[in-house]
Order: structure tokens, then C-alpha cells, then sequence
């Protein structure tokens, strides 16, 4: 088995499904209706995407596992999303603040997974790149309704940016897995994507009045098993059923 | 949280060919918040591929008291359907 295509599915897999569970939480909980709606529906998109990219990962790795069993029976050690999407709602501004970093990163991602070597890969994007534009679309828009909107919006995303900030640069700190894929052409261009990023980000930023903070000290570590002390709770909470009761289905 | 969101009206083309229907309001602070709100709320099930917005203030409406003078005088002018004619029977869908 390709070890580090394995991975690097593994990995995309988990970002989409821990951020759709995050999300998952606001489901009537929104600010109001319609956002509630809009959120609840990007939860729905990422975890069909997980859904599409466990399937394949799970026919590459045989012996009788399913995407359930890849999402539900893993210990937090072997989840390999970043350490972003698995932060807490914390207010609206936090919320969106952290899609609009993902969506960011994600929207360059898929656009060279769409040429990506691997068939099953490119076919995954293709269907992905039009939520994953959606979501961008939306969350940016939020971040300079939030950043040019009242005083109290202003200094809730400023806040949120203090404590997201430090969790973007683990998205262009690639891993071995990352960079054997990018050797493969499964993960085309790979080193071209952060300074797309930093063009959206400060763009946005730009039009929403708020300032790109510098870069200070960074964390890393989720992309190979290093989580921070939320994802245990998060897992505790997603795979309770799985756990308690196995093979279970509805 | 206090919602002082102004209304929308929310019409969707469900195909091409086809007239956009009203299907509903929502709350937004401008038209774009308004389209996408709608994409939200009224597109998921596939309903639609094109959406209009109107905010409620825009929307001059009869007043349901002036209904009898308005709409009851067509109740008996049956002449006014073009019922009475013999179609041949190849006309489909008349």
C-alpha cells in the first residue's frame, strides 16, 4: 500500500470532517435563520466530502474497512487534520474567521487537486471545488461585513484573528506525505499555494478594514497526530455511537 | 440576538423557460446578503436555477377589504374563459 497517498487522504478526509462536526454543533444554534441554515449546510458539504475521500481511502487499505470505521474508531493520534479546523465555535466572528482560513487554503488546494495524477483524487475535487467556491464566497463576505461593520463586529474579529492566526502557517508547513504526493503529481504545485493564500487573505482583509498581523510564533503538529486538547473532547462527542454501539446504522 | 433585518421577498425560476415563483421571505441587510440567504434557505432540494430578490417594502399589495369590488365582479362572466370553442383534437395542452 502507497503509505503516503493513504496519508495525505486520511488527512484531507479529516479536515473536512472535523470542521463539518464543528460546525455540525451550530446546527440550530445559528445567529439567525438564515445563517444557521447557510452553516449547517457547509457542515452537510464537508462531510459529504469526507464521505467521497474515506471511500477511496478505504479500498486502499483493505481488510474490511469503510469509511465508517475510518471516521469513527480512530484515537485522536491518528487524526490529521489541522489544528485550526478542530478550534473551538467560540463566537460568530471566530467561526467564520476560521472557514474563511480553510476556505482559503482549500480553494487553492482543490484547484491543483483538480489535476491531480490520481483519478479518484480529481474526480473528488471536481465535485468539491463548487461547495468549496460557495464557502468561500460566504465566509469572505462575512469577514468584511464583520471587519467594516460595527465597533463591536470589528473588535469580535479582530479577537478572533488574535487567536486563529497563529494556527495558519501548519496549512504550508508540508509533511513528508504531502511531499511525496506533490513528487507524484497527485498534489500538483504544492509550493505555489501560500502566496494565493496571502493574496486572498490580505485582499479581504483589505476591503473588511482589518490588518494582516505579522507572523509570530506558529503552532503545528495536527497534520501528524499532534492535536490540541479539543479534539479529544470533539472525537469523544462524534464517535460516541460508533463506540458504544458498533456497526451500528440508521 | 435582536433581528432588525429588513425582509426580503424570494422568487425562484425552478427551470429554464419557466416563471420565477414566490416561495417564501427571509431577513437580510442588503440584496447580495439577501441571494445568498436565499441560496441557503430555498435552494437545497434542488428547487432552482435563478433567484430574484425584493425587499417587502418594494411590494405594493391590493387591500384585501376592497376584494369584493376588486375580484367578485368576474364571478359571473363565464364568456370571459375561452371555453366555448371547438379545438381540433391534435391541439395538445390548450
Amino acid at each position: 500500500m502507497a503509505n503516503h497517498l493513504h496519508d495525505f487522504l486520511i488527512h484531507l478526509g479529516d479536515n473536512a470532517l472535523i470542521l463539518g462536526h464543528r460546525l455540525s454543533e451550530l446546527t440550530s444554534h445559528g445567529p439567525v435563520l438564515e445563517q444557521d441554515m447557510a452553516m449547517t449546510n457547509i457542515a452537510l458539504d464537508l462531510v459529504g466530502q469526507t464521505r467521497n475521500i474515506f471511500q477511496v481511502a478505504a479500498k486502499l487499505q483493505g481488510n474490511g474497512a469503510t469509511e465508517d470505521s475510518i471516521a469513527y474508531t480512530r484515537d485522536a493520534t491518528s487524526y490529521k487534520n489541522i489544528l485550526l479546523v478542530e478550534q473551538k465555535n467560540g463566537d460568530f466572528a471566530k467561526t467564520v474567521l476560521r472557514q474563511f482560513f480553510y476556505d482559503a487554503f482549500n480553494y487553492h488546494a482543490y484547484q491543483r487537486l483538480l489535476k491531480s495524477s490520481n483519478k479518484d483524487i480529481a474526480a473528488i475535487a471536481e465535485k468539491a471545488i463548487k461547495e468549496i467556491t460557495y464557502h468561500l464566497k460566504w465566509s469572505a463576505e462575512w469577514v468584511i461585513r464583520l471587519g467594516d461593520g460595527t465597533e463591536e463586529s470589528n473588535s469580535r474579529i479582530n479577537a478572533a484573528i488574535d487567536d486563529l492566526w497563529p494556527y495558519t502557517e501548519e496549512m504550508f508547513k508540508f509533511t513528508d506525505y504531502e511531499l511525496a504526493c506533490h513528487d507524484e503529481g497527485i498534489f500538483p504545485d504544492i509550493h505555489g499555494i501560500k502566496a494565493e493564500w496571502d493574496e486572498e487573505v490580505k485582499n479581504i482583509f483589505a476591503e473588511a478594514t482589518l490588518t494582516v498581523p505579522e507572523d509570530g510564533w506558529m503552532h503545528d503538529g495536527g497534520k501528524r497526530g499532534v492535536h490540541s486538547e479539543h479534539l479529544g473532547f470533539l472525537l469523544a462527542e462524534m464517535q460516541f455511537l460508533q463506540r458504544a454501539y458498533p456497526g451500528q446504522q440508521w | 440576538m435582536e433581528n432588525n433585518w429588513p425582509i426580503w421577498e424570494i422568487f425562484i425560476r425552478s427551470k429554464n423557460g419557466l416563471n420565477h415563483k414566490h416561495v417564501g421571505s427571509l431577513h437580510a441587510t442588503d440584496a447580495e446578503m439577501a441571494m445568498q440567504n436565499a441560496r441557503d434557505v430555498y435552494t437545497r432540494r434542488n428547487e432552482g436555477i435563478s433567484i430574484w430578490v425584493v425587499e417587502s417594502k418594494h411590494i405594493s399589495a391590493s387591500d384585501p377589504d376592497e376584494g369584493e369590488s376588486l375580484f367578485d365582479p368576474a364571478n359571473d362572466k363565464v364568456y370571459r374563459h375561452p371555453t366555448f370553442y371547438n379545438l381540433p383534437d391534435e391541439l395538445k395542452h390548450m
